[in-house]
């Protein structure tokens, strides 16, 4: 009886998590699909925890189990309340690797437990695909946490992606042999085991160590993918098909996901993964041409002045946190009458869609963010575009040169627009590493320093005008 | 071969799910990208229902299996807990206000 409950439960669960998703790919459902899924998981742990039975036994060591669910639940709402908004990629890749990890760990103790019996084939892939794609995930994940936050500089060395490949078919080879020499379990089995999970988390590291810190989010979303994928092996392992679902469904729409970011920067995602923007640098140093500067009163009565303002908000903003300043200015130029719209390029911020979740901290309005191709068609009758921090995703050479990096890259063309303020805080290259020709323009003015000092400054400027 | 008989409706079900995760996501808006990630991230914390039934099969004179298996119930809560309680602040702050 209790079998047939669960398998309700179960089925509830998957419904939620594939309602959760597709609510999710709507701004006014979004949160409710959300919600949606999380309580379909909660249903489905508690349903394992007391209805889950295997040939007619419970589960039990129920103290360990809820120890460990409270200990990870308080450490991760706390993890997740607390952590900035504008450190949102490095906390979902630190959950990322959790579940890596987790997937990871099953799997070794289910080889540990099934090398007491006999192991069929099937059971032995299921267990050896779920370590091997939990631990690259967990390893992986932990490096770009790493680098995102700036513990872990990129390292890159000669030769690496044969070393990659190495390490990857040594990996494959070992978990093939244990796979075919699987006749009652032996002592070379369990060290087969261990040099599998050891080459698959020094794989991780391998993978995502030379990857540029500007292709994380990429990477993030690839990982995110595979850990679905292990969760999935979990699936078949205890024939649970919530997992199997659940798994599933990340695993294809992470991978989805991932296509549509790389789209979003006009790259492959071989590209990414194995040529970073980082080879580029050494053949580009061309001469910086001539730049000017404005003062800030100039920059204010420019704005002040305006009809029409359009800010383009970009990485530097974030790292400044000066999206609070930003909205403040928002609402300075609009009591002068001025009408103020954000252009979002898809890949601003650190992740895409992060420059909105940044601006809609701030109390920016939903409707005033422009989409690229709206921006661009708004572009041609603002009189001022104040670029914030943002750099490659406004460089004409993505149009105009063949032999950019970022050639093809869409971008917002706001030279099309009157005139250009862009606020850095030097003129050094963005990620990319490449010069930004929309800097030497006639059209464009630099205002140099920290985003957040000199928003909060121009907004005392623009009160006095 | 016999693995496939015996698990034949869990193919199915990966075929028809690797379809349906393709056709949900590809309508989303890029501005929704990264709370879509964070989403499906705590999904698949699914993985927790298998930690689970770990830690509830292990012996209790198996201290490996038990301490491997609180581990792995400790990292499977936080990826579900933490992945759905950072995507709600997320979209906390979508609302659009008029």
């Amino acid at each position: 009886m209790s079998f047939s409950v669960l398998s309700i439960i179960y089925l509830l669960g998957s419904v939620t998590f594939i309602i959760g998703l597709k609510m999710l790919s709507h701004p006014a459902t979004a949160r409710k699909g959300n919600l949606i899924a999380a309580g379909g998981m909660t249903l489905a742990i508690l349903g394992t925890i007391f209805l889950y039975e295997h040939n007619g036994e419970r589960l039990h060591n129920y103290g360990w189990i809820f120890t460990g669910l409270i200990i990870g639940g308080i450490i991760g709402v706390l993890a997740a309340k607390k952590v900035k908004m504008t450190a949102m990629p490095e906390m979902v890749s630190l959950f990322n690797g959790t579940g890596g990890a987790c997937a990871a760990l099953i799997s070794a103790i289910e080889f540990r437990h099934l090398s007491e019996n006999v192991v069929t084939t099937g059971e032995l892939l299921t267990i050896l695909l779920g370590l091997m794609i939990g631990a690259v995930s967990f390893a992986g994940s932990m490096i770009a946490w790493g680098k995102l936050n700036g513990r872990i500089k990129d390292f890159a060395f000669k030769g690496q992606h044969i070393v990659n490949q190495v390490v990857l078919a040594a990996m494959v080879i070992c978990a093939v042999w244990l796979l075919w020499s699987n006749d009652g379990l032996q002592v070379h089995h369990h060290i087969l085991f261990y040099i599998v999970l050891v080459l698959a988390l020094l794989y991780g590291v391998l993978f995502v160590m030379p990857i540029g810190g500007a292709d994380m989010p990429v990477v993030i979303s690839l990982l995110n993918s595979f850990t679905g994928v292990a969760a999935a092996c979990g699936g078949f392992l205890y024939n649970n098909q919530v997992m199997l679902t659940g798994g599933i469904l990340v695993g294809s729409a992470g991978t989805i996901l991932t296509i549509l970011m790389c789209k979003a920067m006009n790259r492959s995602l071989k590209n990414v993964l194995i040529g970073s923007f980082g080879g580029a640098k050494a053949g580009v140093a061309k001469e910086q041409g001539l730049y000017k500067a404005i003062s800030l009163s100039d920059a204010a009565v420019v704005l002040a002045y305006a009809q029409k303002v359009m800010i383009v908000p970009g990485y530097g903003l974030a790292v400044a946190q000066a999206q609070h300043a930003c909205h403040e200015l928002e609402k300075q130029l609009e009591e002068k009458g001025v009408s103020v719209l954000y252009a979002i390029h898809p890949v601003a911020g650190r992740m895409p869609g992060h420059m909105n979740v940044l601006l809609a901290e701030a109390d920016v309005s939903y409707d005033k963010l422009l989409e690229m191709e709206q921006a661009n068609a708004a572009l041609p009758t603002t009189d001022v575009v104040l670029v914030l921090g943002a750099n490659d995703v406004v460089n004409p050479a993505a149009k105009n040169d063949p032999d950019s990096p970022i050639y093809g890259m869409p971008i917002l063309e706001v030279e099309t627009a009157k005139m250009v303020i862009v606020n850095k805080r030097s003129m050094k290259p963005g990620y990319a590493g490449i010069e930004n020709d929309l800097f030497f323009q006639p059209k464009t003015s630099m205002l140099f320093g920290d985003a957040k000092q000199v928003l909060q400054q121009l907004i005392t400027e623009i009160k006095q005008v | 071969m016999s693995f496939i008989q015996q698990h034949i409706e869990l193919i199915y079900i990966v075929i028809l799910s690797i379809f349906l995760g393709i056709e949900v996501i590809s309508r989303v808006p890029a501005v929704l990208h990264t709370p879509l990630m964070s989403g499906a991230n705590a999904i698949h914390g699914v993985v927790i229902i298998g930690a689970i039934i770990v830690m509830g099969q292990a012996e209790a004179d198996n201290y490996i299996a038990l301490i491997l298996g609180f581990l792995s119930v400790i990292l499977g809560t936080l990826n579900v807990v933490g992945g759905f309680v950072v995507t709600d602040r997320m979209l906390e702050m979508f609302k659009s206000k008029k």
